[in-house]
């Protein structure tokens, strides 16, 4: 099932043009690269990236970048802040006539999931109440990966990571549920926020050109899987994202002023041990021996999810 | 016209006259009355400019730099703690080189929390690439304000300037102000129309991007270095042609009564009121007695406080700030210029971002230092740095340009080895 998609119907649509040049140091298969890239084609060439700490700060290295729009990397905590001071002098130059409208730039957000879930939620927020004029898309690979991968309030339950070790004592892994960001955003009202994949590309650019008709903040949390972090081969990264829809652990959805749609619902979900037994970061849970109790329970939790699902946000298809 | 007007009215003034496109916000006492009287300004329409209020002070400095870095001209506030929490971002955006101006009110720092002033706030952010005017009286904020856009913006300097007005001392005391008229201060502050970054469609920019290793971080930093250094020239001129407009004349240092002075007290900001009329009253006793007041702390005036120090039988600095362990922070800035003095004392940088030491330097350190025992020394930092990362940077730079002139890092003056 999805939604009736209305710019981005068929995969031939999609732009060609490529803003954002290969060769960039990042890891092979970066999944969090490959939203950022599908992301510009949706935005199309007048843009502008303020970015926090992460991986993605590592495409802009003096004396080269690799993007033929601008970059502002600004520190972990306050990209939105910088977003809100870019978007301000771009209003008040034009106002006062120093810079063509025609000059104007999107604003737009990256950072990582550990400065979205904790050190820049604040700035974040703030800048929803504001109602800043802006995009925002946070790449969740679901851990501080650029770092060596340790866990942020985004890493699921169950995970492994340098600081939430599976061991006799700690078997799980890591014990927290994943931080729900799309309800922390929503919560504050922004005009969009929505989930993407990097394996759905229609679903992904169709929800950001609808959302830009839209003034105001406009927020966008896309599963990346983190070849080197989870333990997947770089070419099978795509898959593994495709695997996180097909199994329901990551629900692709919006939210238009506040009311939550699912944009694509799989019409028989496949089981959630798929999904984890393709990541080396769940590798504790299969073996040496099967720990029954906690694959239940990430079963279970994805059940529930779709279960207490709102019947309407579900049911809309084309 | 003149005005009745505190402190933190001056500066709010300083704002409306330099007529700012930006005012990011963040209240905190004793800086707060700024950014009402501001908000009113632009409520009212007497301001065109925008106001807005950020969640910390963080995110302010952040707003503040971001907007810089597209090309508008912006006016920020803060104090004390303030100050402190936004620390990483002062660092950040003087490393963006985008000129913009914020007022410190100073106030000591917590624990034990209170309101009124010392210096350590404004002197924690004395190394972060930030210029520093330290002001005294409620007329010199407006006119501090005012040059130091002038400063900030100026081809040589690009970076950000901070001036600092004590908390409630001045903050909160009612002086006489002369305040220009707006056309005249438009012919000594022309527009802000920046070339070496701006955002726009057909100016695209990489700003603040990351760098790889410590050559390249150093050569950033010495290039901040050499910027301050050649601020302290930029602020004569924009001194003078404040003083030609204006009649009122700033100097990097303020020398009271110090021609025939045998002793000479070095203090900063407001409460050098008081050491004036001390100095008066002792000098009225019949003691020989000078005041030398520090208005410009970064760049450090080092040569000028040489000159008007070396000969005296005594200098006493009064510090309003302690470095816990060390004691006064300005005694130690200060004795450091005098260094040329006796005993010779030298000062070499390097190790910036992991830069490693190159083969010869410490034969160029001990040389040097044989050298200013017959000469003498001088506290101007020696940049140690070679010929061939210079090169190495400069190739990298051509590459990614397509040709050999990177508008991005113009390299002003290059040091090998020392000076």
């Amino acid at each position: 099932m999805q939604t009736r998609r209305e710019i981005y119907k068929s995969i031939k649509e999609i732009p060609r043009e490529e803003y954002l040049a290969a060769g960039t140091g990042l890891c092979s298969g970066c999944c969090g690269l490959l939203a950022l890239r599908l992301f510009h084609k949706a935005l199309g060439p007048q843009t502008i990236f303020i970015n926090a700490a992460g991986c993605l700060t590592l495409l802009a290295v003096f004396p080269f970048s690799p993007f033929r729009s601008s970059w502002l990397y600004t520190a972990m905590g306050s990209a939105p802040a910088g977003a809100q001071g870019v978007r301000d002098a771009l209003d008040m130059l034009i106002a006062k006539g120093r810079l063509a409208k025609s000059e104007d730039l999107k604003v737009v957000v990256v950072t990582g999931d550990g400065a979205a879930h904790g050190i820049g939620l604040q700035a974040t927020l703030a800048a929803i109440h504001r109602g800043l004029d802006f995009y925002y898309l946070c790449y969740d690979n679901e851990a501080f990966a650029n770092t060596g991968f340790q866990t942020s309030p985004a890493s699921p339950f169950g995970s492994r990571s340098g600081t939430t070790p599976a061991t006799a004592a700690t078997p799980a892994g890591h014990t927290r549920r994943k931080q729900d960001l799309f309800e922390l955003w929503r919560a504050a009202r922004p005009a969009y926020v929505g989930t993407v994949s990097p394996a759905h590309p229609l679903d992904f650019l169709d929800k950001v050109a609808r959302a830009s008709r839209l003034p105001g903040p406009k927020l966008f949390v896309s599963l990346a899987p983190c070849p080197a972090g989870w333990g997947i081969e770089p070419a099978e990264s795509v898959a593994v994202a495709k695997l996180a829809v097909d199994t329901g652990v990551w629900p692709l959805k919006e939210a238009r002023n506040g009311t939550v749609v699912h944009t694509m619902v799989p019409r028989q979900f496949r089981p959630v041990g798929e999904y984890l037994q393709r990541q080396a970061r769940y590798a504790h849970l299969f073996a040496p021996t099967p720990q029954e109790q906690i694959l239940r329970r990430l079963q279970a939790d994805v059940d529930r999810y779709w279960k207490r699902c709102d019947a309407a946000s579900v049911t809309r298809v084309v | 016209m003149r005005e009745l007007l505190t402190g933190n009215a001056a500066a709010a003034w300083g704002a409306r006259l330099a007529e700012v496109d930006y005012v990011p916000a963040y209240a905190i006492t004793p800086q707060t009355e700024i950014i009402e009287t501001l908000a009113q300004w632009i409520a009212r329409g007497d301001m065109a400019a925008r106001l807005v209020t950020l969640d910390s002070e963080h995110s302010m400095l952040t707003a503040a730099g971001a907007a810089a870095a597209t090309g508008a001209r912006v006016f920020t506030a803060s104090s004390s703690q303030g100050l402190l929490y936004g620390l990483e971002m002062l660092y950040t955006v003087a490393g963006w080189r985008v000129p913009f101006v914020l007022v410190n009110v100073s106030r000591a720092l917590a624990a034990p929390i209170t309101l009124e002033p010392d210096h350590n706030d404004v002197l924690a952010a004395r190394d972060t690439g930030f210029l520093q005017i330290h002001t005294e009286t409620c007329q010199e904020v407006v006119d501090s304000v005012l040059m130091a856009y002038r400063l900030a913006e100026h081809p040589d300097v690009h970076l950000p300037v901070l001036v600092n007005l004590d908390g409630f001392y001045l903050s909160f005391t009612r002086e006489p102000v002369e305040l220009p008229a707006v056309e005249a201060v438009r012919e000594f502050l022309p527009l802000y129309s920046p070339a070496h970054a701006r955002f726009s469609a057909s100016h695209a920019m990489a700003q603040g991007v990351a760098v790889f290793g410590g050559s390249a971080y150093a050569f950033f930093k010495y290039q901040m270095q050499l910027a301050a250094e050649a601020a302290l020239g930029a602020h004569d001129a924009v001194a003078g042609d404040f003083c030609d407009a204006f009649g009122r004349c700033y100097g990097a240092v303020e020398a009271y009564r110090l021609d025939d002075a045998e002793r000479v007290i070095v203090m900063c900001g407001s409460f050098s009121t008081v050491g004036k009329a001390e100095v008066a009253r002792l000098r009225a006793h019949g003691e020989r007695i000078g005041l030398l007041r520090l208005r410009l702390i970064r760049p450090f005036p080092h040569q000028e406080i040489a000159w008007l120090l070396t000969g005296r039988r005594s200098v006493a600095v009064i510090d309003q700030n302690i470095s816990i362990g060390k004691g006064g922070i300005l005694f130690a800035e200060v004795a450091s210029a005098l260094a040329g003095a006796a005993p010779p004392l030298l000062s070499f940088v390097t190790g910036l971002g992991g830069r490693r030491f190159r083969p010869g330097e410490f034969d160029l350190i001990a040389a040097a230092l044989h050298q200013a025992e017959q000469e003498g020394g001088s506290a101007e930092p020696h940049l140690l740095f070679t010929n061939s990362e210079y090169h190495q940077l400069r190739e990298m730079m051509r590459i990614a340009h397509g040709n050999g002139s990177g508008d991005q890092a113009p390299a002003r003056r290059n040091r090998t080895s020392g000076r």
